[in-house]
């Protein structure tokens, strides 16, 4: 009983420590200019596409990251780093976890999470843990463990961390989350450029790509720019029409497999004779 | 050559999806069976989300099942009174399975179910007809006759059942609710496994109703269009899943192949071909069997909510 209490409590301690982890990364992203000030380099970054589209013939994209710092005395100093993290819309998820019952594997357990990216990439110019400290890696959730996923059931702490590494597995072998050390390269350290594969399989809205520049573990400037990904042409229109009309779509479907049935029949019939 | 399937959500090898529906296409022109068994199942091994695999391949089952229905009423091997009761058991059906599809989603259970009735129904099914088509074959090499296969015409329960119809072309006179109940599991068994009933349908119409042999593969494809077609329509209206790309690929394919299929059927002795039929039917059976009882490759499964 007790241990479990316990295991309540270092639950609730976390989603606490969570909560002022935001807090406190708002609160910096907030103050982000003040503290840059006149001192301070700063980033301007630009996307290969702000829109990608997702035509018949998709296999996946190169995003292509790239920018310049400026700095305000034109010099710049040695060992510039550069993160950048690219994210896709958040959305709610159920987790099972399978469990071998009478000989068979079936879902036994499953859990919560409130918000969780849908796609997350992060490059950057050397290995992360070389590049920013724990603590900042954890505020500006950089690097695929630092996720912030909001676990809802209120199990233990140990139950919500065992679904939480098998969802991120999940999506890390689907190519949904990834990192890449070494995918950015600083020139002169004034002008940087990262690539990032999007897989196929990439789901559809509002992307973020957020470029952090570091030095000595801190973050010293940051900027944002958002990314669209969506269906065109074609897809576009088929997907539409499968969730605006369902009726007709589901009729169209039928008209077609008969049609093809149908002409099929005829066209061998013909070939037959 | 690859192309996005706009529902699915991925990119796909166009050329196998299409030979993928060839393949399961001549195996409809040779038994009569949809071959959705098959194409659901490889679909959903091949990456395809399994709502979509089961919706799209209902889709591509009405289409391959056209031109069999076609050629087989041509030839008087439809009996479509039966035809029409065994489609009002299959809608019957297919409304009760919608229902019991959600109920299973929504508590997680769906995968298992779904596995589990395939390795039943194939197992048994599978097992079945190799030993029938098995004992033909011995029978053909020992130059005696085949044995006779044991059909009860008059089975008990079903000559209690009241109001009875005279079924001409199936040679028939049974109360309707016979094959409506039949229709009815078909059903069931097409939303829950994305299969045409085919491999039910045919066996139990031949075994247990015993319909005449002559219009069994025609009304049982005549069922399958129309309760297949009904099932698009429930998947469409209530999951969104079905992928008019995939399906017209699988189309493509099928239809193709079905023809061929109904050529080749007439150049190999038929017990050949159900022995055939019977031992792929048995290793998908095997191979749903071991995905069940294997230690997954992944332990974890996402559901958005």
């Amino acid at each position: 009983m007790r241990a479990r209490f316990t295991a309540r409590g270092a639950a609730a301690a976390k989603r606490a420590s969570r909560l002022s982890q935001t807090l406190r990364r708002l609160g910096l992203l907030a103050c982000l200019p003040l503290l840059l000030g006149a001192t301070e380099p700063k980033l301007v970054p630009d996307v290969s596409q702000t829109q990608i589209d997702i035509a018949y013939s998709f296999t996946g994209a190169e995003l292509l990251l790239f920018g310049a710092i400026l700095y305000p005395d034109g010099r710049p100093p040695a060992g510039t780093d550069v993160a950048v993290v690219i994210k896709g819309p958040s959305e709610p998820l159920l987790v099972r976890e399978k469990a071998k019952v009478a000989g068979i594997w079936i879902n036994h357990a499953s859990e919560r999470f409130r918000s969780v990216p849908s796609f997350y990439a992060v490059a950057s110019s050397r290995p992360l843990k070389d590049l920013v400290s724990p603590r900042t890696a954890a505020i500006y959730e950089i690097g695929i463990d630092n996720l912030l996923l909001s676990p809802a059931n209120g199990s233990s702490a140990n139950e919500q961390a065992r679904f939480e590494a098998g969802l991120i597995d999940l999506k890390r072998r689907s190519g949904l989350y990834a990192e890449h050390p070494a995918a950015v390269s600083v020139r002169e350290g004034v002008l940087y450029r990262a690539s990032v594969p999007i897989p196929a399989r990439v789901p559809v809205g509002a992307y973020t790509a957020e470029t952090y520049l570091i030095r000595n573990g801190r973050i010293v400037a940051a900027a944002t720019r958002r990314i669209e990904v969506g269906k065109s042409g074609f897809e576009r229109f088929v997907a539409g029409a499968a969730t605006d009309f369902p009726l007709l779509y589901g009729l169209a479907a039928i008209g077609l497999s008969l049609l093809l049935g149908w002409l099929a029949a005829i066209g061998f019939a013909r070939a037959r004779r | 050559m690859h192309l996005y399937l706009p529902i699915a959500g991925l990119s796909v090898n166009a050329l196998v999806i299409v030979l993928l529906g060839g393949a399961v296409g001549i195996l409809s022109g040779m038994f009569g069976v949809g071959g959705g068994f098959l194409t659901t199942p490889l679909l959903i091994f091949y990456g395809v989300p399994p709502a979509v695999a089961v919706a799209s391949s209902a889709t591509q089952i009405t289409g391959a099942s056209v031109s069999g229905v076609l050629a087989h009423s041509r030839r008087q091997g439809v009996d479509f009174r039966l035809g029409a009761v065994l489609v009002a058991g299959g809608a019957t059906g297919s409304l009760i399975g919608g229902f019991i599809f959600r109920l299973l989603q929504k508590s997680g259970q769906i995968d298992t179910i779904i596995g589990l009735l395939y390795v039943a129904l194939l197992g048994w099914i599978g097992l079945a007809m190799a030993r029938e088509s098995a004992r033909a074959v011995v029978a053909g090499w020992r130059g005696t006759p085949p044995p006779p296969v044991t059909t009860q015409r008059h089975r008990k329960w079903i000559a209690a059942l009241p109001f009875r119809w005279r079924f001409y072309g199936a040679g028939l006179y049974i109360s309707p609710l016979a094959p409506f109940l039949l229709g009815l599991i078909t059903g069931l068994l097409t939303v829950l496994m994305g299969v045409g009933g085919g491999f039910i349908l045919v066996p139990a119409m031949l075994y247990v109703l015993g319909v005449s042999a002559r219009v069994v593969v025609g009304t049982s494809l005549f069922q399958g269009l129309f309760v297949t077609a009904a099932t698009t329509l429930v998947h469409a209206l209530t999951t969104h899943a079905v992928d008019l790309v995939l399906a017209g690929l699988l189309l493509v394919g099928s239809v193709t192949g079905a023809q061929i299929g109904s050529q080749v059927v007439q150049q190999v002795r038929p017990e050949r071909a159900r022995m055939m039929l019977a031992l792929i039917v048995l290793t998908v059976a095997i191979r749903m069997a071991l995905g069940l009882t294997w230690h997954p490759d992944a332990l974890y499964t996402v559901q958005l909510l």
